[in-house]
């Protein structure tokens, strides 16, 4: 279709690329955001053939009777042109019309999409300001870095997030994946994602949530089918058992830290903060915010709110030997 | 109508007035004054101080943005700025000097003396002023516990359960509620009062239909502000209950609704674009055709338009929810009334580009400013088209696209119109031409600034960029962008700084206006600049729309062509 060729001209004059890593509407990666994208190229295609019409004109007339020295007398006077004016309504009427049923399909074929028996569900709930996902079908909770399956497109394994917030707003928003969709407390959402390739999809929390609204990073990490059994497979054991960081584990369990946070098969059983049962294997700590190494570890763990203002989790006041023993104890849990 | 007067006898013949008082005296005036230009008047010096502190918080936002993972302010001062620049601008900057115009011109184009209830004028200014004043209070005031914050740092539209004692301990929540209520009050006084004046004190020969358009569009405006400002009303009382006395309205952690927050607020909130729209429509309806030296085209078109506008706005608020998972039957209709509202306001870019057909334009700084406003309107309808796209908005909705769509409105289209409105309108109310060679200069940086910053702020959003963000993350290729916002935020703060010149140097050394300098057609042009504190000497009747063009061109009135 000629019209969405000039849509994409103009997507195309910006460097939208869907390189890794990207965050851009115009790099779709799975059918919703494909869905969106090809509809907003006939929304800028229209838009844009009206603009070089009206501005167009508006260039037209300001040059063509602009006033000269000359002028001594006033222009004929023009009251207006029934005629002309009904024109200019019923165009825009119809040029309405056809945007409007474009738009309508594609709102009912993502929203009303028949969910397949092949889906997974993932539950997500936002917190300030990290993301809890739990896969209530295979008992695992996570927290930060969301694994799910690619989908082929001839035998769909789409994922379906049940989405709510224990506190504020959030929303979730991986603009190659799907538009965003609200996490709002005391009600539930539900989106689907079902990117074709495996790789890593970036976002963040779009709805102002508090202090650190902008350090809820999201991270989705398309695995093929066999990575993500494996994956899943391994969130499903206990905390690993390692009797070198004893000590470690020690401090970890004696102080609050377990108030808030859990290690499934410990005493740690908070539910507050990130479950951190495999904290070790993930790519990164603090909602994405900081790289999981034993230094940043250290460094958050010491006081969070100085990596990360306004984190909720409270400097713990540990000395240099414990805070060494507690970094350890986490880096353990893999 | 034999009984007329002419419009002749209406031309003010007293003498000059007195020499000048004691300052006390002239401050006494001013304090108590109930005179709507004097009224008005104060409304646009209070805007206009808003308007300095809104934009330097916008500009202290923008060096924060400027590059990625900057330490220029605190993630806690990013909050409460661009909550305090929000609140500033939308309720005591757009709110009071649109009503300040409206207040001071509305009397003089509709041949009155003076407004309909003149106390509850000043009460009304009073009301608002206080408002303002009590928002930024907070930031002495708001500190109820240690670390509670001071200004509030909610939003500008401040979604529930943040506003809950829980997430907004401390006071800073309460004067917000507070500002925006009082606002609210003194908003719905000056509307009342707007809407008496105009169905009932117009002069002898104005009819309904002969009005000038600026006046229909006040009107229409006024009775948005009846419905809209009432439910936006209700829902901070609500909140300061929620607050206060613990009812759950929008208690989330008590079973209370989140999005009952959200549709009390954009019921409010979306007709309020179209409050703060239409005045600068009505600018533009006065402006155009002068310095196009024709008549405005389809007059009746353009008053129905904005009738169609005004009722319309009404039933699209939810498309700012379309994230909030109204379902897709919701999402359906609000994306329909939503497109349907371009149709009007198609209309209307219609019939002001026929009003500049055939027309001899004359450049003036005014009419540069209005043509700013018609492209930038454009290009601003347009990007709403997109907005109202729902599965399009699923990504563009609370993304720095939609900060730059609703700018190019705020900024491009009304304050653009505004700027336009203080070069045409400032003779009348001074006596003194502002600088015409300035006015350039200012127009000229202001629309380069502006295009800098609100061209490429659409950018950073189509690239996954969030508002509300005190920060971002450097591997986004968001910096190139931030950095032309930013830069641009200067350029535009060097072209108002131009504007506060010229207005003061023009008040003490302009150019002699004189009662007509623009060659105009409405009332206001017929007595002496500025006018007496009782407008006319003899109350004017007119016999068309354009009075003065009747009285300039008697051999082809317009009435000829009603």
């Amino acid at each position: 279709m000629s019209t969405h060729r000039i849509g994409s001209c103009l997507a195309a004059s910006i460097p939208f690329d869907s390189a890794h890593g990207s965050t851009s509407v115009f790099s779709p990666a799975a059918t919703p955001a494909h869905a969106i994208y090809s509809l907003s190229m006939l929304v800028l295609s229209i838009t844009a053939a009206i603009f070089l019409v009206v501005a167009g004109l508006l260039v037209y007339v300001l040059i063509r009777y602009r006033s000269r020295a000359s002028d001594t007398e006033e222009p004929t006077q023009i009251y207006g042109s029934n005629q002309i004016e009904l024109s200019w309504t019923v165009i825009p009427i119809l040029i309405v019309v056809m945007l409007f049923l474009a738009t309508a399909r594609v709102i009912f074929a993502t929203e009303s999409a028949p969910k397949p028996v092949s889906a997974m569900d993932v539950t997500v709930i936002g917190h300030q300001f990290w993301w809890e996902y739990r896969y209530p079908g295979f008992g695992v909770v996570t927290a930060n870095e969301l694994h799910i399956p690619v989908s082929d497109p001839q035998h769909p394994t789409p994922t379906y997030l049940t989405m709510s917030s224990a506190d504020t707003d959030h929303s979730f928003w991986i603009p190659r994946l799907a538009g965003k969709m609200d996490l709002i407390p005391n009600k539930i959402n539900t989106m689907w994602i079902d990117p074709p390739a495996t790789g890593l999809y970036l976002g963040q929390c779009a709805q102002y949530c508090g202090t650190q609204h902008a350090k809820m990073l999201l991270r989705v990490y398309a695995d093929s089918p066999t990575d993500f059994a494996a994956w899943i497979k391994h969130q499903q054991q206990p905390a690993e058992e390692n009797a070198a960081v004893a000590e470690g584990r020690t401090v970890f369990q004696h102080n609050a830290c377990i108030s808030c946070h859990s290690v499934a098969g410990t005493v740690a059983t908070g539910r507050f903060g990130p479950d951190l049962t495999h904290v070790a294997s993930r790519d990164t700590i603090a909602s994405g915010a900081i790289v999981n190494t034993p230094a940043n570890v250290r460094d958050f763990v010491s006081d969070p709110s100085h990596l990360k203002p306004g984190a909720l989790m409270p400097p713990m006041h540990l000395n240099d030997h414990d805070l060494d023993a507690v970094t350890a104890y986490l880096m353990t849990l893999k | 109508m034999a009984t007329q007067t002419p419009v002749t006898a209406i031309l003010d013949k007293t003498p000059a007035s007195p020499p000048r008082r004691l300052l006390f005296q002239v401050l006494h005036d001013w304090l108590t004054t109930l005179d709507h230009k004097k009224i008005g008047l104060m409304y646009i010096v209070y805007a206009l101080i808003f308007l300095v502190i809104g934009g330097l918080e916008a500009v202290l936002m923008r060096i924060q943005l400027a590059i990625p993972n900057n330490h220029f302010v605190s993630p806690e001062t990013f909050n409460r700025l661009f909550t305090m620049h929000g609140t500033t601008m939308v309720f005591f900057v757009g709110m009071p000097i649109l009503f300040g115009f409206g207040n001071y011109l509305i009397p003089l184009m509709i041949g009155a003396r003076d407004m309909a209830f003149p106390r509850l004028n000043a009460f009304s200014f009073w009301i608002s002023a206080f408002g303002g004043t009590l928002l930024y209070f907070s930031y002495v005031g708001g500190s109820g516990l240690y670390g509670a914050g001071s200004a509030p740092d909610v939003g500008w539209f401040a979604y529930a359960p943040l506003t809950a004692h829980v997430f907004s301990p401390g006071h800073s929540t309460d004067y917000w509620t507070l500002a925006v209520l009082l606002s609210g009050v003194g908003t719905v006084g000056t509307a009342v009062n707007i809407v008496a004046t105009t169905l009932c004190m117009r002069c002898p020969g104005m009819k309904l239909s002969r009005m000038p358009l600026l006046v229909w569009l006040y009107l229409i405006t006024s009775f948005m502000v009846f419905v809209t400002i009432s439910p936006l009303t209700a829902a901070q009382i609500m909140l300061m209950l929620d607050r206060y006395v613990g009812s759950h309205f929008f208690d989330t952690q008590a079973g209370g609704s989140a999005v009952l927050w959200m549709h009390f607020f954009w019921i409010f909130g979306h007709p309020e674009v179209y409050i703060l729209v239409l005045p600068a429509f009505a600018f533009a309806n006065e402006i155009i055709p002068v310095f196009s030296r024709k008549a405005i085209f389809g007059y009746p078109a353009m008053a129905a338009a904005s009738v169609c506008i005004g009722f319309i706005s009404l039933s699209v608020w939810a498309h700012h929810m379309f994230t909030v998972g109204m379902g897709p039957g919701a999402n359906t209709f609000f994306t329909l009334s939503t497109m349907i509202i371009s149709v009007p306001t198609g209309i209307k870019i219609f019939n002001w580009l026929a009003t500049l057909w055939g027309g001899k334009i004359q450049f003036t700084t005014a009419m540069l400013f209005a043509i700013g406003f018609l492209f930038q309107f454009l290009i601003a309808g347009l990007t709403g088209i997109m907005l109202s796209v729902s599965p399009f908005n699923w990504q563009l909705s609370a993304s720095y696209f939609v900060i730059a769509h609703f700018h190019y409105v705020l900024v491009g289209a009304i304050l653009f119109m505004i700027f336009s409105a203080f070069y045409y309108w400032y003779p009348k109310i001074t006596g003194r031409m502002l600088n015409e060679r300035l006015g350039k200069w200012h127009f000229w940086l202001f629309l380069i600034g502006f295009h800098l910053t609100f061209d490429f702020m659409h950018i950073p959003g189509l690239l996954g960029m969030p508002r509300r963000v005190y920060t971002y993350e450097a591997d986004r290729g968001w910096m190139m962008w931030n950095m032309i916002v930013s830069s641009g935020a200067i350029v535009q703060t060097a072209g108002t700084l131009l504007f506060v010149f010229n207005m003061v140097r023009s008040y003490f050394k302009g150019a002699i206006a004189g009662a007509d300098p623009w060659d105009a057609w409405t009332l206001e042009w017929s007595t002496t600049s500025p006018p007496p504190e009782y407008n006319f000497a003899v109350t004017p009747s007119v016999a068309s729309r354009r009075p003065l063009w009747d009285l300039k061109h008697p051999e082809d009135p317009d009435g000829n062509y009603e």
